[in-house]
């Protein structure tokens, strides 16, 4: 039995690296009692509430956290017609809080995420082991078989070659969940039971040309980097398909990182899932997406990108093209995905102009 | 620990004997090994006799058999970390499983003794996933499944042919970077079988490995020779160049590589510094081999084991031939290893 952590008051002190340098984003419809649990590790942090759903319901936070919070007028206010591209009534609304993030660092974490514990029994900090994964070196051109080899008391093994021994830069540090493990629909039918409690004690690259699902449970990457890229979707209200916001980001960053030379980590840190959502609520919407998965991953694995593509920018719209063209034909919905990319990457740029920062008016507190 | 169906009969154990007595390694082994044949194979530089304890079922191999066998004029030459190779081309069981022979079981983080041969088996008869990653590691573990957004075509998984296990204590490293940490031992212990995905090179070492015979046999082959090559790991990248070739056929034949599980303990033997003194050869050649192995695509009309080994070892010949004379006799090997496997490696036991 998998227990998440109780006390980590008693945690040893936190050094919060990147203290002024990260934004913590956190979608939310509920409450943020949550929050109580992780202070110790979280309180040095800004925070950016992403507030789904009814507008006009006050979401509580804790005492002693400085954060900004957006409900959905305050999207519509901020970004105007374009706030079509923003999900509403589903956790993908949380990539509005990427966009007006100031910060370099992203770390996410939904709201029914908890501290878990090693295997020692001591609370883990999942913040700071993102932290170290982003600040190391990736290696995606060839697969060390002990993993991490920046990691202390590992290294690269027989037959590495040194000339890739510098790594490249992380772009994403893809973090796990004991407990309730994260499967699809028709999974959680056939195992309601199923726990994860195996504790793998590894951070790994994902080699280039290689596609994974990307969950945004407990997520952290370089806005500067890759923050583009990170579009959670069109999902929820008014769209045939959920649960597939993290996964489509995941699949265009991949193909971009892969494109630009930047590095994607999966593995530790462990977070304590401990909700586990209606499975048949999920199964609906889930449902296309499980067809449509079998066009899209193919997609996806065929995808390139022209040389000329330099910036992140540069390749998501070239891949909104290429949604629009090759998976246009599977549904309709890719059509609006596609535009909506594009509405994303215009209110990306307004809100994040090169150079000076643009000053946006915050969120109710 | 999932039970393999496989019958023991159906596995051997072949170990290169690079040391004379192995005494206290096979009594190490004991609880492990005496349930299956095993295959021993003497270095042919090995000068004194073998000395094995009672009460194993196995056959020994030395250099008048492999002389009789290959006849004098090879360009494949069966010494050191090579001899192995031997005993996989006269076994005649589905499954190989081979340590180095200065290894032991190792205790898991609990403090019991692991079985890597039957994780070895557990992870060839387990479907291996090469084509898209699955962030739970191996699927098909106890306690594990697919992720959400893991395409359920891609759910059946292909045949796995190579399962890489790794060593607590003396690690895999080459001689520059123990060198340069001559304490660090590995006491890292993940809990992990990963499949390494399709396209994915790797660096394959021999020290604990299981593999297929009956499907990737002739794509383990003892081709690269340095010439300093000696008797250390340190000291050879014979292996490295074997798993290379490996993992493109896999990838071609469209079957899958795992890497993680099980753990050896990897006994402290010889000196890193000493070593690298004697050989830097083959650091230099990876710099080449890797980017080779990478672009490495084989036609689509190449569709046996033994046909992507002869094809390959013409791309050897041709493009890293001209850099230097090691890759010309490894493609010449290669190609050897292909006749002598047709000749002597299938149908009916030639001993």
């Amino acid at each position: 039995m998998v227990e998440p952590a109780t006390d980590t008051k008693s945690a040893a002190k936190v050094v919060p690296l990147l203290k002024d340098e990260l934004d913590i984003v956190i979608p939310t419809i509920r409450n943020l009692d949550f929050l109580e649990m992780w202070r110790p590790f979280f309180e040095p942090y800004h925070l950016i509430i992403v507030q789904d759903g009814d507008p006009s319901k006050t979401i509580k936070v804790p005492e002693g956290f400085d954060y900004e919070l957006y409900n959905r007028n305050d999207i519509n206010r901020i970004l105007g017609p374009k706030a079509s591209c923003i999900s509403f009534k589903d956790s993908a609304c949380r990539c509005f809080g990427y966009m007006v993030s100031k910060k370099k660092y992203i770390f996410t974490i939904d709201d029914d995420c908890f501290v878990a514990k090693d295997p020692s029994g001591k609370a883990i900090n999942a913040l700071e082991q993102h932290i170290k994964n982003i600040l190391s070196p990736s290696t995606p051109f060839f697969f060390n078989t002990l993993y991490d080899p920046y990691r202390d008391g590992a290294d690269f093994v027989r037959g590495y070659p040194f000339s890739l021994r510098e790594g490249v830069p992380t772009a994403v540090s893809h973090g796990l969940w004991l407990n309730i493990p994260d499967y699809d629909a028709p999974t959680q039918l056939v195992k309601p039971l199923e726990r994860n409690t195996r504790y793998v004690d590894a951070v790994l690259t994902i080699p280039k040309g290689t596609l994974f699902p990307m969950c945004g449970m407990n997520l952290c990457f370089d806005r500067d980097l890759i923050g583009p890229a990170m579009y959670f979707g069109l999902m929820g209200d008014g769209q045939p398909i959920g649960r597939y916001d993290d996964m489509w980001a995941g699949w265009c960053t991949k193909v971009i990182c892969d494109h630009l030379g930047l590095g994607v980590k999966t593995g530790l840190p462990y977070i304590y899932h401990s909700k586990a959502s209606n499975p048949f609520v999920n199964l609906k919407k889930e449902y296309k997406g499980i067809f449509w998965q079998e066009e899209i991953i193919p997609f996806f694995q065929a995808a390139t990108l022209p040389k000329d593509c330099t910036t992140v920018q540069k390749c998501y719209i070239e891949l909104s093209k290429q949604v629009k063209e090759k998976l246009g034909k599977v549904d309709p919905y890719f059509d609006k995905l596609a535009d909506a990319m594009v509405t994303w990457i215009d209110a990306w740029d307004e809100l994040n102009p090169s150079g000076a920062s643009a000053k946006v008016s915050n969120g109710q507190a | 620990m999932p039970l393999a169906n496989i019958n023991d009969s159906e596995v051997d154990i072949v170990i290169g004997a690079l040391q004379s007595d192995l005494t206290s390694f096979m009594n190490e082994w004991r609880t492990i090994f005496s349930r299956f044949h095993l295959i021993i194979v003497k270095d042919p530089d090995l000068k004194e006799e073998l000395k094995i304890p009672e009460g194993f079922n196995f056959d020994v191999y030395s250099k008048s058999h492999i002389d009789r066998v290959v006849g004098s004029s090879s360009s494949i030459v069966f010494s050191g970390y090579s001899c192995r190779y031997f005993g996989f081309l006269v076994s005649r069981k589905k499954y190989i499983v081979s340590f180095d022979d200065d290894c032991i079981p190792a205790k898991d983080s609990k403090g019991f003794l692991i079985d890597p041969v039957a994780q070895h088996l557990a992870n060839l008869t387990t479907p291996a996933t090469p084509f898209f990653f699955n962030t739970l590691y191996d699927p098909y573990r106890e306690g594990a499944d697919f992720v959400r957004g893991y395409p359920f075509s891609l759910r059946n998984g292909v045949t796995c042919a190579l399962s890489c296990g790794l060593w607590l204590n003396l690690a895999d490293l080459d001689a520059p970077t123990q060198a340069l940490k001559p304490q660090q031992r590995n006491s890292l212990y993940v809990d992990a079988v990963i499949t390494v995905p399709s396209r994915a090179m790797m660096p394959v070492s021999g020290i604990n490995i299981a593999f297929d015979r009956e499907s990737v046999g002739p794509a383990l082959l003892p081709a690269l020779k340095l010439a300093g090559e000696g008797k250390f790991r340190w000291e050879t990248m014979e292996d490295i160049w074997s798993g290379m070739c490996l993992k493109v056929v896999c990838d071609h034949l469209g079957l899958g590589v795992k890497s993680g599980l099980p753990y050896v303990w990897r006994q402290d033997r010889g000196s890193a510094i000493e070593s690298l003194k004697k050989e830097w050869e083959g650091v230099k050649l990876m710099e080449e081999i890797v980017p080779f192995f990478q672009s490495m695509r084989l036609p689509q009309t190449v569709a046996t084991t033994e046909d992507c080994v002869i094809e390959m070892a013409r791309t050897v010949k041709q493009q890293l031939g001209p850099s230097s004379p090691v890759f010309t006799r490894a493609a010449d090997a290669m190609v050897e290893w292909v006749k002598l496997w047709k000749a002597v490696g299938s149908g009916s036991s030639p001993l």
